[in-house]
C-alpha cells in the first residue's frame, strides 16, 4: 500500500514535470533559421541573416501575442537532408511556428515539403528557384526576396534588348542553376535571341578555366552565369584572367552585394544585373543599413535586408491573426499590404511576394565614393512585369 | 582535325589547363606522400596549410606591402615553422597509435584553423592581383594562356623534381628513407631521427604553403579554399600509392589532365571522375599505381 502511494506520487510529479515542459514550449513563439553558415553561400546570408532576423524581433519588442519570440539557428551545410531533419526535429520537439529557409534551392525545396506536411509557415529569401512558387508551390511558402524568373526577365531582357542575341550558359548543376538557366533561356528565346550551348559545373567547383574556354569557342556573344556566391566569384575572376570579357559580354544572372565587395569594382565595373534591394537606394534603406552595420561592420546584402523585413511582416501577420496557426496566419498575411524600406507589395496566391525589382549597374572605380558604394540603379522594374505571370504559372493554388 | 567532336586546338588547350590544375595536385600530394612516408601520419591539415600559404600572401600584400616574390619564400617559411610547432606539440604523441588518430587530430586542426579565419574574413574571399611581371597572356595559336598559369606549371614542376631528387638521389634522402624503414637502426648510426621527422613535417607543410602562394592570384583567397582541393589530393595519393614520391607527382599531373578532359566531354562528372578512377585502381592494384605491396 505504501509502495502504491509512493508510485502514484512519483507519477504525479512526473506528469507535472511533463506538463511544465509542454507549457514551457508553448510559452514562446519560435523561429527556426536554417541556412548556409559556413560554406560558399555564407556571406550572402549566413550569420548576418540571423542578425537581421534578431534585429527585427528586437524592434518588434521581443514579444508577440504576449509570448517571447525565440530564434533558433542551424547550419544546413548545403545538404537538404540535414535541413529537413532539423526542421522536423524543431517542429516536433520545440513547436516551431516559422521556418526560415536560407540560401540553396535544393534545401528550400526540401523544407517547403516539410512545412507543407507539418503545416508551418516557411519564408524563403536566400534560394532562387522559381519552382518554389510554381510546380512545387504550397499554401505555406512565402518566396519573399527574388526568384529566377524575376532575375531573368529583368537582366536577360535588358541584355537581349541591348544587342546580346546569342547566349552561352555556365550553369551550377543543381536545382537553382537549372531553374535559372531554363527561365533565362525562355526569356532570351522569347525576345528573338538564341542559346548556343550550356555547360553544367558541379556546385562549389574550384577551377572554371576549362568551362570558360568552351564558352569562348562557342562564339556566343553573351556568357551567362547561372551560378551564385563563391562559384560566380571564381568564374568572374578566371574570365578576367583569360580575357573572356574582351570577346564576350559577361552576364552574371544572380549577383549579391557581397560578391561585388569580394571581387572589387576593378573586376566587375559595368556589369548589369537585377537585385531586389540596395542599401543606398533611399533614406529608409540607409537607416536600416546603418543600424545593421553597427552590429556587423558590414553593409547588409539584399537577402539580409529581406530577412529583417520578412520577419517583421510575419510578426505583424501573427499579431493581426491573433494566433500562430499557419493557415490563419497565411490568410491574414496574404490580405496585408506591405510597405517598408525593403519593398512594397502583396503576397500572391502562389506564395510570391510581388514587389518592384531593380536593374543595377556596377560603378566604375572612379565613380565610387569608397568601400560599400558599388551600384547605380539603372531602372526600376515593376513586380507585375518581372515575376511569373498567371499564364506561365503551373501552381495549382493560383488558378 | 576533331576528336569525338572536339577540335584539336580545343583539346590541346584543355590538356594545358589540366596540367595547370595537375601541378597543384602534384605539389600537394607530394607533400602528403613525404609526410606519410616518414611519419605514417595522414596529414588532413594539408588543405589548411595550403590555405595559410595563400592567406599569408594576401596578408603580406595588404598589411605590410610585401610583394608576391618575397612571399613566395616567406610564406612557406612561416608555415614551415608552424609545421614544426604542430609536430613538436601534437603529432609526436601519436606516432605509436593507429593511423586513424593522426587523421582525426589533423582534421580537428583543419577545422580549427579554417574556423578562425572564416570568422575573421568570411567566405567570399579576398582578391589577390597577379604579380606585374606575369601579367598578361600569351597567344599560343590554339589558345590564349595567361602567363601566370604557365608560371604555375614551371614553378611547381621545378619544386617537385627538386624534392624527388633530394629524397631519391642524395645522402640526406638516403637517411630519410632509411629512417622510414628502421628508425632505431638509423639512430644507432648517430642520425638524429626525431629532428629529421620534425623537419620532414615542416618541409611538407612548406610545400603546401608554396602551392598556396601559387594559387593566390588564380583562385579567390578564402579560408575554405583548401577544403575542395584536399579531398581530391587524397584520392590522388591513394591512386599514386601512399608514400611513393614520383608516383604522386605523375599521378597528380595525370589526374589534372583527366579531370580537364572530363570537363569537356561530361562536365557534370568532373568533380567525381577522380574518385571513380580511385575506386577502379583500388580494385585492381590496392597499393596504388606506383606503390609497393607490403
Amino acid at each position: 500500500m505504501k509502495h502504491a502511494k509512493f508510485t502514484a506520487l512519483a507519477l504525479l510529479f512526473g506528469s507535472a514535470g511533463l506538463l511544465a515542459v509542454a507549457a514551457h514550449a508553448q510559452d514562446k513563439v519560435k523561429i527556426g533559421y536554417i541556412s548556409d553558415l559556413s560554406s560558399l553561400y555564407a556571406d550572402l546570408e549566413g550569420k548576418g541573416g540571423a542578425t537581421a532576423i534578431q534585429m527585427a524581433i528586437d524592434d518588434f519588442g521581443g514579444k508577440v501575442l504576449g509570448k517571447p519570440i525565440e530564434l533558433l539557428t542551424v547550419d544546413h551545410q548545403n545538404k537538404a537532408d540535414i535541413a529537413a531533419s532539423k526542421a522536423r526535429e524543431w517542429i516536433d520537439t520545440q513547436n516551431l511556428t516559422l521556418i526560415f529557409s536560407g540560401t540553396n534551392s535544393g534545401v528550400a525545396l526540401a523544407l517547403a515539403k516539410v512545412a507543407e506536411e507539418k503545416k508551418r509557415v516557411m519564408i524563403n529569401n536566400g534560394a532562387g528557384s522559381s519552382a518554389l512558387t510554381n510546380e512545387a508551390c504550397t499554401p505555406y511558402t512565402v518566396h519573399y526576396a527574388y526568384d529566377t524568373v524575376a532575375l531573368s526577365k529583368g537582366a536577360a531582357g535588358a541584355i537581349v534588348d541591348g544587342g546580346g542575341k546569342s547566349w552561352f550558359f555556365l550553369t551550377a548543376d543543381y536545382a537553382f542553376g537549372h531553374a535559372m538557366e531554363a527561365d533565362a533561356s525562355a526569356v532570351v528565346k522569347a525576345k528573338g535571341g538564341t542559346v548556343a550551348s550550356a555547360v553544367r559545373h558541379p556546385l562549389n567547383a574550384s577551377d572554371f578555366s576549362s568551362f570558360l574556354l568552351q564558352a569562348q569557342n562557342s562564339k556566343a556573344q553573351v556568357l551567362a552565369l547561372a551560378n551564385a556566391g563563391g562559384d560566380t566569384i571564381n568564374t568572374i575572376k578566371a574570365a578576367k584572367e583569360f580575357g573572356i570579357d574582351k570577346t564576350m559580354k559577361i552576364a552574371p544572372l544572380l549577383v549579391f552585394y557581397s560578391d561585388i565587395h569580394s571581387l572589387g569594382l576593378k573586376n566587375t565595373a559595368g556589369m548589369q544585373f537585377v537585385t531586389s534591394w540596395y542599401w543606398d537606394m533611399d533614406a529608409a534603406s540607409r537607416k536600416f543599413a546603418d543600424a545593421y552595420m553597427k552590429k556587423t561592420q558590414r553593409r547588409p546584402t539584399e537577402i539580409q535586408a529581406a530577412d529583417y523585413s520578412a520577419t517583421m511582416n510575419y510578426l505583424k501577420a501573427v499579431q493581426a491573426a491573433g494566433t500562430t496557426d499557419a493557415d490563419k496566419v497565411m490568410e491574414t498575411w496574404r490580405g496585408m499590404k506591405m510597405d517598408d524600406f525593403f519593398a512594397k507589395g502583396q503576397i500572391r496566391a502562389d506564395g510570391s511576394y510581388i514587389h518592384d525589382m531593380y536593374l543595377v549597374q556596377v560603378k566604375e572605380p572612379k565613380e565610387s565614393k569608397g568601400t560599400w558604394d558599388y551600384y547605380k540603379i539603372v531602372k526600376k522594374l515593376s513586380g507585375d512585369d518581372v515575376f511569373t505571370a498567371k499564364a506561365e504559372s503551373k501552381c495549382a493554388l493560383w488558378k | 582535325m576533331e576528336i569525338f567532336g572536339v577540335s584539336m586546338p580545343a583539346m590541346l588547350s584543355q590538356l594545358l589547363l589540366g596540367l595547370v590544375n595537375g601541378s597543384f595536385y602534384a605539389i600537394l600530394s607530394l607533400g602528403l606522400a613525404v609526410i606519410f612516408g616518414l611519419l605514417n601520419v595522414i596529414n588532413f591539415a594539408h588543405g589548411a596549410l595550403f590555405m595559410l600559404g595563400a592567406l599569408l600572401t594576401w596578408m603580406g600584400m595588404s598589411y605590410l606591402g610585401v610583394n608576391y616574390w618575397v612571399m613566395l619564400v616567406a610564406a612557406p617559411l612561416v608555415v614551415g615553422v608552424f609545421g614544426v610547432v604542430i609536430e613538436r606539440l601534437l603529432l609526436r604523441w601519436i606516432y605509436k597509435l593507429d593511423h586513424l588518430y593522426g587523421l582525426l587530430l589533423t582534421l580537428g586542426l583543419t577545422l580549427l584553423i579554417e574556423g578562425v579565419f572564416r570568422s575573421i574574413y568570411g567566405v567570399s574571399g579576398l582578391g589577390y592581383d597577379t604579380p606585374e611581371l606575369l601579367e598578361g597572356a600569351t597567344n599560343l595559336g590554339f589558345m590564349i594562356l595567361p602567363n601566370y598559369r604557365a608560371w604555375v606549371v614551371v614553378a611547381s614542376l621545378a619544386v617537385c623534381v627538386a624534392t624527388w631528387y633530394v629524397i631519391e638521389k642524395t645522402k640526406l634522402g638516403a637517411y630519410l628513407r632509411a629512417g622510414t624503414e628502421n628508425p632505431r637502426l638509423v639512430e644507432a648510426f648517430g642520425v638524429n631521427v626525431p629532428v629529421m621527422i620534425t623537419l620532414t613535417y615542416a618541409f611538407g607543410a612548406a610545400l603546401a604553403a608554396f602551392a598556396g602562394v601559387l594559387a593566390a592570384p588564380v583562385y579567390q583567397v578564402t579560408p575554405l579554399m583548401g577544403q575542395n582541393l584536399i579531398i581530391v589530393v587524397f584520392a590522388v595519393v591513394v591512386i599514386g600509392g601512399m608514400g611513393s614520391i614520383m608516383g604522386s607527382i605523375l599521378t597528380g599531373l595525370g589526374l589534372g589532365v583527366v579531370e580537364g578532359f572530363t570537363k569537356v566531354f561530361y562536365p557534370e562528372a568532373s568533380s567525381t571522375v577522380v574518385f571513380v578512377i580511385m575506386a577502379i585502381v583500388l580494385l585492381i592494384r590496392p597499393a596504388g599505381l606506383f606503390g609497393k605491396e607490403k
